[in-house]
């Protein structure tokens, strides 16, 4: 690694004033930035660690929305969840391994935005708004392609709220090795509609499959999704699956989250 | 550099130490507690599993000043006050679930967190909370059988040793 210093502010407004330095990034749990910067891949010249932080810390409901702070481990999403939002839990909860969730974080995750990830499935089919040091996100305009979302530089994401749906459920394909989502699917449904959000499988990172949606909206079940595919173009393709394969896990998976779902 | 106080082992210490050092490297150059393997060092293989604050974290992908105020645990902490071994790592040496040995700090590092959460896990919830920990000697099968044995359950129905 590159030398560098760590600062651990312990409110929202010090990290930020921290992150206004030449060369400052932010540190959430550190399970993809320390590898990233193991291999020289990062250079920044101060680290800001989130982790002392507790006003970004924590998850809430009410009224059929959940609240995580985004300083929040996939661990402890997974065990507060576990009522209020059972897809969402397991979903945290098969994250990595145990060591790994006990110091990932959920606003790390979705700062990222690792085209594998399953957090951006989450917020992306939940419709959740990703709420920042400075304003309001949707998932749907925060989310802008492999490793890209709309965050500024130096902006800090402090919480997201997730709406809870009537029936949820993710399914993730593993990569064996890795265990990130060779293919992920969430899939949501409101009142007044489905959501269906991929992740692991597009060259463009976690996308809604629009035309699924439209035909669960009208009928909730595997069934309505026969015949509906994903084309393979633009979907990955690496030495652990083609994008014919993954286009193919795409449908799969999304009827295997909407039996799951019930 | 900057100083970092926390508790390991029970004991304060209190080191200047670089942004980048990372856990493993505080521990095992620092303080020469070498039983914290580095194994992949990319947070794959687990041999290198502490507690901080009583949860299992993987020591190599941490700094050291992400530790400043905790209390850490490592493999040399796990034996009980009189240095005989504690019942995990007798398991472990009953049931022969090591071979080489390299991964077993981190095994039983795990194996504390999970019978601490689970008292009485299932054999496939060991499997599956040992997702994070590679054996490359045992086939897994014995170190399955010693967390099964420490946690009081009968292992006869476990596979072949």
């Amino acid at each position: 690694m590159y030398s560098f210093e760590i600062e651990s502010p312990t409110s929202v407004a010090d990290a930020v004033a921290a992150l206004g330095q030449e060369e400052a990034q932010a540190l959430g749990g550190g399970q993809t930035l320390i590898p990233s910067l193991k291999a020289r891949l990062a250079s920044p010249a101060v680290l800001v660690s989130l982790k002392n932080i507790d006003e970004i810390k924590g998850v809430s409901s009410d009224g059929g929305t959940v609240t995580i702070g985004g300083g929040t481990t996939h661990a402890t999403v997974a065990e507060e969840v576990a009522d209020s939002y059972p897809a969402l839990s397991a979903l945290a909860g098969n994250i990595g391994d145990p060591a790994v969730r006990n110091r990932g974080t959920i606003g790390g995750s979705l700062a990222n935005n690792d085209p594998s990830a399953c957090y951006p499935a989450a917020a992306l089919a939940s419709g959740a708004t990703i709420v920042t040091n400075t304003r309001e996100i949707a998932a749907d305009d925060y989310f802008q392609g492999m490793f890209t979302t709309a965050l500024e530089e130096g902006e800090i994401i402090t919480s997201v709220r997730l709406p809870v749906p009537e029936k949820a459920a993710y399914v993730k394909f593993e990569q064996p090795a890795s265990r990130f989502a060779l293919v992920g699917v969430f899939v949501a449904k409101f009142a007044d509609g489905v959501r269906v959000a991929v992740t692991g499988a597009s060259e463009e990172g976690v996308f809604r499959w629009t035309e699924a949606e439209e035909a669960l909206s009208g009928n909730f079940s595997a069934d309505a999704l026969s015949g509906l595919s994903v084309p393979a173009d633009g979907m990955i393709g690496d030495l652990h699956g083609s994008g014919e394969y993954r286009a193919h896990l795409v449908a799969v998976l999304t009827k295997r989250a909407v039996a799951a779902a019930g | 550099m900057t100083k970092v106080t926390m508790t390991v082992n029970g004991k304060a210490v209190s080191k200047e130490v670089s942004g980048n050092t990372l856990m493993t490297e505080f521990l095992r150059d620092e303080l020469r507690l070498t039983g914290t393997h580095v194994g992949c060092d990319t947070s794959q293989c687990g041999a290198c599993v502490i507690h901080v604050d009583g949860k299992s974290v993987k020591a190599c992908t941490m700094f050291a000043a992400e530790a400043q105020g905790a209390a850490v645990t490592t493999i040399e902490g796990m034996a009980n006050a009189d240095g005989s071994l504690s019942v995990i790592q007798q398991a472990f040496q009953d049931h022969h679930g090591l071979q080489c040995g390299f991964c077993t700090p981190g095994m039983v590092m795990t194996a504390a967190t999970l019978l601490k959460e689970n008292p009485t896990p299932s054999e496939h919830e060991i499997r599956d909370y040992l997702e994070g920990n590679i054996c490359r000697c045992t086939g897994y099968h014995n170190i399955v059988k010693a967390i099964m044995a420490a946690s009081g359950q009968d292992v006869s129905g476990i596979a072949a040793e």
